[in-house]
C-alpha cells in the first residue's frame, strides 16, 4: 500500500508534529509514505469566506500537484480539509468546461481519505500497536462528523490503544466554535461557544482531549490554556504514534 | 423597535445578559431533548425527511401550477384570494378590508408572515387595534419586543419579568404563579375574541388540491382566532403550499416532532373556506411574495423555500444557543434566518448574518426537510464578496495567500518568517494577549502555543536525506 500525504497547510506550517506522527504510524502499519513538497493549501479558508476565485486558484494548484501522484490513496490528517476537496470541489468548479480538469478532480476526490478513515476502512486495522498511559476523551470535529460521517472509527482506534482510559464527554458532537474566519470575525461568539466545550471537557475528567483536526485543537487548546485547565490536546495521529 | 448598530454589538449585549443565557440554555436544551425522545419512536424518520424534501422540491419547482390550483380551490369554497407582491401591498389589503367592514380590533394567531410584513404597525396606524393571542406573542406585544424564537417567542422572559409586565400594563395585581399569569391572559383574550371584527392567522400548510388551510397549535387560540370573528384573513407565504392532502401524512409527522418534540400538537385545524356559507362569514387568503420569487429564481438558493418554520435548526445551532433570536436583527433568527433574511431584505441590509456561523452543520442534520443550510450560507458569502467585496485587509490576505499557494517555495519561506515572528512575540512558549496582525481578536480570547521552528516539509526533507 502506497499513500501520498496531503499534510494540510496548517499542519505543515504550524503543527509539524502531527504530520510526523502520521508518518510514523502509517510506516508502522507497513504503508509506504510519500510527500510531494509542491503542495500548499486546499483553498478552504478562501472558499469558506466567500473568495471563490482565490479558492479556485488554490484548488487548481492542489489538483495539479495530486493528480499525478503514484499512490493508492491520498491521506490527510484533517476531516475539514478532506471534506473541502471531497464535498466542495465539484461546487467550486461548477460550470467548468475543461473536461480533463474535471476528470483530474474526480481522480483526486475518490482517492482522498481522512487519516482515521484510511486506517479503519482501507487498512481494516483498529489496533495500530500504540500504547498510552492516560485518561482520554474524544471531540467530534464538525466536518469530520457531519460532512464525512466519521465518528465510530476514531473511537475504535482510541479504545484499542493499550493502557488507555477512554471516557466520553457530554455532547462530544457539539462545535468548539472555531469555524475558520468566523473565529476572527465573531471572536466573542466563537469564544462563548468554546467556553461550553471547555466546561464539558473539564467535567469529563479526562487528562487529554483528542480530535482529528488541528484547527479545532488549536481553538480548544487556546481555551484550555486561558481557563488554566491542566487538560492537554492531542491529535489522533500523535496518540496513535505513541508506542 | 430600535436595534443596536451591528451584529457584534447585539451579540455582545446578548452574551452579557445572564437571564437570557440561562433562558437560552434551558429552552434549547429542552427542545433538543424532547425532539430526541420523539424521534426514538419514529423509526422511519429518515424516510420521512427524504420524502418531505422530494415533495418540497417538486412543489417549489412547479410553484406557479400549485398556487393557481390552491387559489382556484379556495375561491370555489367561497374564499377570496389576494396576491400580495410585498409587505406594503399585503398590509394595504388588510387595512382596507378592516376599514370597509368598520373593524375596531383584530385578534391575531401566531404568524411569522405577519411579523415579517409588520402588519401590527400598519393596523395600528390605521386605527385598528391588533391583539396577539398566542401567550408568548401576547407577552412580546405587551413588552413591545421582537420574538426570540420562531416557535417560542418569549423564552427570554422570566416568570418574574412577566408578572411585573402584567401588573404594569394590564392594571392587575401582580400574579405570582404561572397559572395566575395564564388565567389573566385567558380572561383578557376571551373578551377580545368575542369583540374582534377580524381574526388574522398565517398557515403552516395550504393544500392545493383541496384549498385547505392547515394550522397547528397548542393553545386553542388559533382555532378561536379563525372561527369566532366574522372575517378570517390568512397571510401565507407562497412557499407554504403543498400539492395533496395526503402530503400532510408526511409533514404533520415532521413539523411537531421537529418543533416542540410532540407527536401531534393539541390542535390541528383544517379550514375549508369561510366558516359558514351564509354571506356573513368571509375568508381572505393573502398569498405573500415579498421577495420569495427572487429566491425561487435563484437556482443556487431555491431550497431556502423548503423551510417549514419548525425552529429545529435554532435549537441545535451553537451560535443561536449563545446569542438568541433578537441579536439576529430581524424576525427570522438562527441558521434559517441567516439564510432567508439576507435574501428577503437584500444582501446589503444583512451582509453580516451569513458569516456569523461556524459552519458546524448541526442545522443541516436537524432540518426535517434536509435543507443544506451550510451550503446556502457559503453561497451567500460568495455572493456578498462578489457583489460588495470584503474588507481591504481580508481581501488582500486571501488574495496574497492564494498567490503564495501556487508558489510552494515562497509559501514555505513566508511560513518560516511567520513562525519566527510568532516565536519572538511569544512568552514561555505561548502567544498570550498580544496583538498579532490580523489575529488580534482571536488572541483576545485564546492563547496559542508558539509554533515549532521547523515545518513538516523541512522535517521531511531532512529525514529523506538521512533515511
Amino acid at each position: 500500500m502506497r499513500v501520498s500525504l496531503f499534510i494540510t497547510c496548517l499542519n505543515d506550517q504550524v503543527f509539524p508534529q502531527v504530520g510526523i506522527a502520521m508518518v510514523k504510524t502509517l510506516r508502522r502499519l507497513g504503508v509506504e509514505v510519500d510527500f510531494n513538497p509542491a503542495q500548499t493549501c486546499c483553498g478552504q479558508p478562501a472558499f469558506n469566506t466567500g473568495y471563490r476565485k482565490d479558492a479556485r486558484a488554490l484548488a487548481e494548484h492542489f489538483i495539479d500537484v495530486f493528480q499525478n501522484e503514484r499512490a493508492d490513496f491520498i491521506v490527510a490528517p484533517s476531516g475539514s480539509c478532506t471534506a473541502m476537496v471531497r464535498n466542495y470541489y465539484q461546487e467550486l468548479f461548477h460550470g467548468a468546461t475543461d473536461k480533463s480538469r474535471l476528470r483530474a478532480i474526480e481522480g483526486v476526490r475518490t482517492r482522498l481519505r481522512e487519516f482515521s478513515e484510511f486506517i479503519v476502512d482501507e487498512l481494516k486495522v483498529e489496533d495500530v500497536g500504540a500504547s498510552f498511559d492516560g485518561r482520554v476523551t474524544y471531540h467530534d470535529a464538525c466536518h469530520l462528523l457531519r460532512e464525512l460521517n466519521i465518528s465510530e472509527g476514531p473511537r475504535r482506534l482510541i479504545r484499542a490503544v493499550r493502557g488507555i482510559d477512554y471516557v466520553e464527554m457530554e455532547a462530544p458532537d457539539t462545535c468548539c466554535g472555531f469555524g475558520g474566519t468566523f473565529s476572527v470575525k465573531y471572536a466573542e461568539i466563537s469564544n462563548a461557544i468554546l467556553e461550553e466545550k471547555i466546561a464539558r471537557i473539564n467535567r469529563s475528567g479526562a487528562q487529554y482531549v483528542v480530535a482529528n483536526d488541528s484547527s479545532c485543537l488549536m481553538q480548544i487548546a487556546g481555551g484550555l490554556s486561558r481557563a488554566g485547565s491542566p487538560v492537554k490536546t492531542m491529535h489522533l495521529a500523535e496518540l496513535l504514534a505513541h508506542a | 423597535m430600535t436595534m443596536t448598530p451591528n451584529l457584534t454589538a447585539r451579540s455582545h449585549a446578548a452574551l452579557e445578559d445572564p437571564i437570557l443565557q440561562t433562558a437560552l440554555k434551558n429552552a434549547t436544551g429542552t427542545f433538543i431533548e424532547k425532539r430526541r425522545v420523539a424521534l426514538v419512536d419514529t423509526p422511519d424518520w429518515e424516510t420521512l425527511r427524504t420524502r418531505a424534501r422530494e415533495v418540497k422540491e417538486h412543489t417549489i419547482n412547479n410553484l406557479d401550477y400549485y398556487l393557481e390550483q390552491l387559489a382556484s380551490n379556495v375561491q370555489k369554497l367561497g374564499g377570496k384570494v389576494y396576491w400580495a407582491r410585498n409587505d406594503e401591498d399585503a398590509n394595504r389589503y388588510v387595512v382596507e378590508l378592516a376599514r370597509s367592514r368598520n373593524v375596531e380590533s383584530a385578534v391575531k394567531a401566531k404568524s411569522m408572515a405577519t411579523e415579517e410584513i409588520e402588519l401590527n404597525h400598519a393596523l395600528e396606524a390605521a386605527g385598528v387595534r391588533p391583539i396577539e393571542t398566542d401567550l408568548g406573542e401576547y407577552i412580546i406585544q405587551l413588552a413591545h419586543e421582537k420574538p426570540t424564537h420562531i416557535i417560542a417567542p418569549a423564552i427570554h422572559k422570566t416568570r418574574g419579568q412577566i408578572s411585573d409586565l402584567f401588573a404594569d400594563k394590564l392594571a392587575v395585581e401582580r400574579p405570582n404563579e404561572v397559572e395566575e399569569i395564564t388565567a389573566i391572559a385567558r380572561a383578557r383574550l376571551r373578551n377580545e375574541f368575542l369583540t374582534a371584527g377580524i381574526g388574522i392567522s398565517g398557515a403552516n400548510f395550504a393544500i392545493a388540491e383541496t384549498g385547505t388551510i392547515v394550522l397547528v397549535e397548542n393553545e386553542g387560540n388559533i382555532r378561536l382566532t379563525t372561527q369566532v370573528p366574522r372575517i378570517h384573513v390568512a397571510v401565507v407565504g407562497i412557499e407554504k403550499v403543498l400539492p395533496r392532502f395526503s402530503d400532510l401524512a408526511v409533514f404533520l409527522q415532521l413539523l411537531p416532532r421537529s418543533g416542540t418534540g410532540q407527536k401531534l400538537t393539541s390542535y390541528v385545524s383544517f379550514l375549508n373556506g369561510p366558516r359558514m356559507d351564509d354571506g356573513e362569514h368571509e375568508l381572505h387568503l393573502i398569498l405573500l411574495d415579498n421577495g420569495r420569487t427572487g429566491i425561487l429564481a435563484d437556482e443556487q438558493m431555491r431550497e431556502s423555500l423548503y423551510c417549514i418554520r419548525c425552529g429545529a435548526c435554532l435549537n441545535v445551532c451553537p451560535v443561536y444557543q449563545k446569542i438568541g433570536g433578537q441579536a439576529y436583527g430581524w424576525i427570522y433568527p438562527g441558521p434559517i434566518g441567516a439564510i432567508i433574511s439576507p435574501q428577503l431584505q437584500g444582501l446589503q441590509k444583512a451582509r453580516e448574518l451569513p458569516f456569523a456561523s461556524s459552519l458546524c452543520g448541526a442545522c443541516r442534520v436537524a432540518c426535517p426537510v434536509n435543507i443544506n443550510i451550510p451550503d446556502l450560507l457559503l453561497n451567500l458569502r460568495a455572493k456578498v464578496m462578489e457583489q460588495q467585496g470584503g474588507k481591504f485587509s481580508e481581501r488582500t490576505a486571501m488574495h496574497g495567500f492564494s498567490l503564495l499557494g501556487s508558489r510552494p517555495r515562497i509559501f514555505s519561506a513566508m511560513g518560516a518568517i511567520g513562525r519566527r515572528v510568532a516565536r519572538m512575540m511569544g512568552k514561555n512558549g505561548k502567544l498570550r494577549r498580544i496583538n498579532f496582525p490580523g489575529l488580534g481578536s482571536w488572541l483576545r480570547y485564546r492563547d496559542v502555543a508558539a509554533p515549532n521552528e521547523s515545518s513538516f516539509r523541512a522535517w521531511w526533507k531532512e529525514q529523506d536525506h538521512n533515511g
